[in-house]
């Protein structure tokens, strides 16, 4: 680990009880984000994309299963903390988050200035004053006018209210947000906007970002990094110029052939079949039912393969490469 | 009404393929706004002055943001919302005022994809009993003949094998195959006009080219004429000839696809289309250039243009005092713009980039 690390994750497991079984939303993941960096994490739904940002925010539900592993906050393990001390140095201190349809997610019975005012009086001891104060100041940073702060959740337009949790998620000035769609329920010039404002703040504050999404084209308007998830697991983390050009997991191939372009001749395709349920996934590769490449090793879960520096979890890499079998014997230097 | 509507119109003489299948009359669709629940205290004017032909076995999509009307002019078409003014001609005959029997001839005519197909099923009935629902209703009496359209209906969508999916509640299907349902539920009364309102936005990206391509294939096999309302204008290529762009209630520009993507005339579907993301690396690394604002209230719009509070071509006072005209400066390819009065044929550079 190196000085610019702000959050690794070493080996996160979520899982969840149902009547049925436990279902693996989140199964060993292994994840490093970088000062300043964002790292988009792509998926389907129901693929554990927003499992994991609760698993990193410990926003649980009552049916968790298990729930181990590291999450280490620059070098320091918050997952040793209890509920109470987490929610006092880690939530919203150092990061916070933007759930998804944060649009439903206001208090609709709370002005949007004192929502937003609301974490820096908690978090931040500051008085109603000072906080409406700053509460101001994040209105302008994100394009709300602020004579807004007085208005109702309802009396904003989706794209506002938007605006709106990501400066409640900015005002106490966290090195991390973590992104649960922030975007997906927007209009596309709205959506454009709500980027063209995520990347200032980036730009201007140095703040990191985890982008949760399942917009693979919006998703490069952000990424610094990429994560691939499929079926709970992470089957890729590639840098985005790679990525965009030439994915390396079969399934994010098949992914970024799926998306429709503006523009050249290439006829979008699409995946055919769907994610194996997560109350008993494939012992094998979990994606070789619909793989276009599989062969008979598939049946085997693959481990992590490095290729040029890139995680890889798929057979495809074991000649060349060495594989990592987890981080926790030693060997995460995936950076 | 007369009653041969409610006849076969197939028998209609006075009917070929040269009829549009829909043709739209200054179309206006206004909802009143009272208060207290009985004094008028205004309109919104979701869909003003429309006008278009749609012929039989076309394609058109109509793009948009939330807001500028588009779901309210695809409602009217279906009959869910009457016109305020103007007309809606079908086949040659008015229909904006059908009621009883001849409204529900009318709907047998025209499908519905809505856009959550989850919200749009029935979550108390199995795929069986919502598809032979339309068939009930519309008076297929024997039980033999439903079966064997539902069994029809399911494998043109390709819900196969059939008897897997027949008893199953839509809980228990994935987002694709529900849309499918959707999709079958539309069909299976052969109707003659579809109308797809964003079919795949509520989908994951894997099966939203499945599900575009079904439709597709299905408008070519029977023929169909398809209304497909979306606000993503990357997918409209795969499927439509001519695409309509709606702003604030007005069709700002009408022309064949093509035409539109590779010479955008007007400034709100130029921004439209710099909105759009390709998935590039190197979008990260500069700000898009996108128009200012949000779309106006439609209680009261702007004067003139309504895009031009936002548009970085402001004329003023021509855009905002006078309504822009249908301008049509190539062949094919019309432009509600004040800019193109010239005679100018493409979209000017704008100066500070």
């Amino acid at each position: 680990m190196n000085d610019n690390t702000l959050l690794k994750l070493e080996d996160l497991v979520l899982y969840f009880k149902t009547s049925r079984g436990e279902v693996q939303a989140v199964d060993h993941v292994n994840l490093e984000l970088h000062k300043n960096k964002a790292v988009v994490i792509l998926g389907e739904s129901g693929c554990g994309k927003s499992s994991m940002a609760k698993a990193i925010l410990r926003l649980l539900p009552r049916n968790v299963g298990q729930y181990h592993g590291k999450v280490l906050l620059e070098d320091f393990d918050v997952m040793s903390l209890s509920d109470e001390e987490f929610r006092r140095q880690v939530r919203w201190v150092k990061m916070s988050m933007v759930p998804q349809a944060a649009m439903n997610a206001l208090n609709p019975v709370l002005r949007a200035g004192e929502q937003v005012a609301e974490p820096a009086m908690i978090h931040l001891g500051m008085d109603k004053e000072e906080a409406l104060d700053l509460a101001r100041q994040m209105f302008e940073n994100v394009g709300v006018p602020v004579d807004f702060l007085t208005r109702y959740p309802f009396e904003l337009s989706g794209g506002m209210r938007q605006r709106v949790a990501i400066a409640m998620a900015l005002i106490t000035k966290p090195q991390l947000i973590v992104l649960d769609e922030p975007t997906s329920a927007l209009d596309l010039l709205t959506q454009a906007n709500i980027m063209n404002v995520l990347k200032t703040i980036k730009w201007e504050t140095g703040t990191s970002y985890i982008l949760i999404t399942h917009d693979i084209a919006t998703s490069s308007e952000l990424a610094d990094e990429v994560a691939v998830m499929y079926a709970g697991q992470i089957v890729e983390i590639n840098d985005a110029e790679s990525f965009f050009q030439e994915p390396l997991h079969p399934y994010s191939q098949r992914l970024m052939a799926s998306v429709p372009r503006l523009y050249g001749d290439e006829e979008p395709d699409f995946i055919p079949g769907r994610p194996p349920s997560l109350l008993n996934p494939p012992t094998g590769c979990r994606f070789a039912d619909r793989c276009h490449l599989r062969f008979d090793k598939c049946d085997e879960e693959p481990p992590t393969f490095i290729v040029d520096g890139h995680p890889v979890k798929c057979w495809l890499y074991e000649k060349n490469h060495q594989a990592v079998e987890s981080a926790a014997t030693g060997t995460g230097d995936a950076s | 009404m007369t009653t041969d509507v409610q006849a076969n119109p197939a028998a209609n003489p006075a009917v070929d393929e040269s009829t549009p299948l829909i043709e739209v009359k200054d179309l206006h669709v206004w909802f009143e706004l009272k208060k207290w629940g009985f004094s008028h205290v205004g309109w919104v004017r979701a869909v003003d002055n429309v006008n278009f032909q749609l012929k039989h076995g076309e394609a058109i999509a109509i793009v948009g943001e939330s807001g500028c009307g588009k779901s309210s002019l695809m409602k009217t078409l279906l009959l869910l919302n009457r016109p305020h003014k103007g007309q809606v001609i079908y086949e040659g005959k008015d229909i904006s005022n059908l009621k009883g029997k001849d409204l529900k001839w009318y709907r047998s005519q025209v499908g519905y994809v809505q856009q959550d197909p989850y919200g749009a099923l029935p979550p108390f009935m199995p795929v069986h009993r919502i598809l032979s629902e339309p068939l009930v209703i519309n008076g297929v009496k024997n039980k033999k003949e439903r079966e064997e359209r539902i069994r029809q209906a399911m494998e043109e969508v390709a819900l196969t094998p059939v008897d897997d999916f027949l008893n199953k509640y839509p809980h228990m299907l994935s987002g694709g195959q529900q849309q499918r349902v959707v999709i079958a539920r539309a069909m299976i009364l052969e109707p003659k006009l579809l109308v797809a309102d964003e079919p795949v936005s509520m989908l994951d990206a894997s099966v939203r080219v499945e599900i575009l391509r079904l439709l597709r294939k299905l408008q070519e096999q029977h023929n169909l004429s398809v209304m497909y309302i979306t606000h993503d204008l990357s997918t409209v290529r795969f499927f439509s000839e001519r695409i309509f762009v709606m702003y604030a209630g007005k069709l700002v520009e009408q022309t064949h696809i093509e035409k539109l993507l590779n010479n955008p005339l007007h400034p709100y579907t130029v921004a439209l289309l710099t909105g759009t993301s390709v998935p590039d690396a190197s979008n990260a690394k500069h700000l898009k250039h996108v128009p200012p604002g949000e779309p106006p209230s439609l209680v009261n719009p702007p004067t003139g243009c309504r895009f031009h509070p936002r548009c970085e071509h402001f004329i003023s006072g021509k855009c905002d005092v006078q309504e822009p005209p249908h301008l049509e400066p190539l062949p094919g390819h019309i432009v509600n713009c004040w800019l193109y009065e010239d005679g100018r044929t493409s979209y000017p550079k704008v100066a500070s980039e």
